[in-house]
């Protein structure tokens, strides 16, 4: 240090000796005289170096050095500039600043007083893009777990677009060539330039206000927020961190849809399914005609299967309950047949007509009886009948006639003659014979004659 | 039943055949959801070949109040 002081003097004495005037400063003067050398002499220079020691202070100025490998470069970024840098500065960074060399005399310091500065080998949109992209992984903004599910068939769609851009008119035509019954909600937003960013991001709020109060048939179901193609500029709105924010907060599912397909944005990294092009986020969430007839058909075929099964399920159990019922009633009419027939039998013997009977019976029983005996009887007295009239028969006078035997009448009386003193003396008298008569006249009357 | 909208009335249908096919319903219950659901796909079926398109734009009025306008899509075409 000490060798090195005395070199410089040295030097000095030979310039002043050599100009043979020797002046002598005051420290203001020669920091004047510096001040002026070094600002006239760089005016506005790029410098490049890694940033170090950086610290920002609460009004937006921003303090850091650029070093390389043998220098170091004090640096200041005054609020009024930095607030154009779109990335974060942070050390370690290589950078390559636009300034002018400055002389703060209090310190003995000089600086490089920067206006713009952009960061080394990329774009400095690329730089904060791919920063803020780095924060929001870390902070889970991009995370799959935190991405919802795209509803199928969405009956109301809400989109965040300019009304004209050609996105709208994509959309509208998608929905022409598909199928028609789904509402499309625009809220209409600035899609690049000032103030864009917050249009889209309050948008996507309003979206989700917009539902809090409706019923759920008539929620919003998706969200397409996008815009037709354009420069890496006019998509940056996409790529700004309140959009990002908007999006990963909505509770309605969001489709992004920004530019085409070689365009990543942040949007499309929160966004719970990135489309390539507004088009394509369409046809995502409005199906096809063809589609939702087969769908239609399909459920057909389901509704029937399963109305058959259920009705055969039903079939299945009344055949069983047919048959465990025609079980049963077999049994219960077994059961009832055998129950029936005693009961019968038991009221039968209960019955007065079956004792009526019985006494029928009985009584007929004994008419037969008696009508035998009777025809015994008859039958008996017949024949003793006949018997009697044949005796009678054998008594009757005429049979006696035929043994040889005759009767005698009165011829005047009709008087049978049974005694000799019945008749006189020439009187005539009639006999009857077993064959014929005979008249006779009596002669003789003997009246003790006898045999 | 009228105005149901295409995607209401298909998630209903499946639904019913959900139910359906869980199978646990009474036989009145499961004749009374097939007739719905016969109602149902012919509604569906229908709406495919008649449904509308429907555009509105959300906004707010004087009073911070969201608001449902229709879009003049001739305004589209420029």
């Amino acid at each position: 240090m000490s060798s090195m002081s005395e070199h410089a003097s040295d030097l000095f004495a030979q310039a002043e000796s050599s100009k043979n005037a020797k002046r002598i400063y005051t420290v203001s003067q020669i920091t004047q005289d510096i001040k002026l050398v070094l600002e006239n002499t760089f005016g506005e220079i790029w410098v490049e170096g890694e940033v170090s020691n950086f610290s920002a202070s609460a009004a937006g100025h921003l303090y850091f050095s650029l070093k390389d490998d043998l220098a170091i470069l004090a640096g200041v970024m005054f609020a009024r500039a930095s607030k154009d840098v779109k990335f974060k500065i942070e050390n370690g960074l290589k950078i390559v600043c636009c300034g002018r060399i400055a002389v703060y005399g209090p310190r003995s310091q000089y600086q490089i007083i920067i206006e713009r500065l952009e960061p080394k080998g990329i774009g400095s949109l690329q730089l904060a893009l791919e920063q803020l992209k780095q924060r929001l992984e870390k902070e889970g903004l991009f995370a799959q777990e935190h991405k919802k599910p795209i509803p199928y068939l969405p009956a109301r769609i809400g989109v965040v677009t300019s009304l004209q851009g050609a996105a709208v008119k994509d959309i509208l035509k998608v929905l022409d060539r598909r199928f028609r019954d789904v509402e499309i909600i625009i809220i209409p937003v600035k899609v690049q330039g000032e103030g864009a960013k917050e249009e889209i991001a309050q948008a996507i709020k309003d979206f989700n206000g917009f539902n809090h109060g409706l019923a759920l048939a008539d929620r919003i179901e998706v969200l397409i927020v996008g815009r037709g193609g354009g420069s890496i500029e006019d998509l940056w709105a996409f790529n700004e961190e309140v959009v990002a924010r908007a999006i990963y907060a909505s509770k309605i599912p969001v489709i992004s849809a920004v530019g085409h397909e070689r365009d990543w944005t942040i949007a499309d990294l929160v966004a719970d399914v990135r489309a390539a092009t507004p088009s394509v986020a369409a046809e995502l969430v409005i199906p096809k005609k063809e589609d939702l007839q087969e769908a239609v058909y399909d459920v057909g075929v389901r509704l029937r299967r399963a109305f058959l099964d259920n009705t055969g399920r039903f079939a299945e159990a009344i055949d069983d309950a047919l048959h465990r019922l025609g079980l049963g009633t077999q049994h219960l009419c077994a059961l009832s047949a055998g129950r029936l027939d005693t009961l019968v039998k038991k009221l039968a013997l209960l019955n007065p007509i079956a004792q009526i009977q019985q006494y029928q019976l009985k009584i007929m029983d004994m008419a037969r009886q008696a009508s035998v005996r009777i025809d015994h009887f008859l039958a008996m007295k017949d024949s003793q009948f006949t018997k009697a009239v044949e005796r009678l028969a054998g008594l009757s006078p005429l049979n006696i006639l035929s043994r040889g035997y005759s009767i005698t009448f009165r011829m005047s009386a009709e008087e049978i003659v049974r005694d000799a003193t019945q008749v006189s003396i020439g009187e005539k008298i009639k006999t009857r014979l077993h064959q014929g008569y005979l008249i006779s006249q009596v002669t003789e009357v003997d009246r003790d004659g006898g045999d | 039943m009228a105005e149901i909208k295409f995607e209401e009335a298909l998630k209903k249908l499946e639904k019913i055949v959900e139910d359906l096919e869980k199978g646990d319903l009474s036989l009145d219950e499961a004749l009374k959801k097939y007739q719905e659901g016969i109602e149902l796909s012919r509604s569906c079926a229908q709406k495919l070949e008649s449904a509308k398109k429907k555009i509105e734009l959300l906004g707010k009025n004087k009073k911070g109040e969201f608001e449902l306008k229709p879009l003049d899509e001739e305004k589209l075409e420029e």
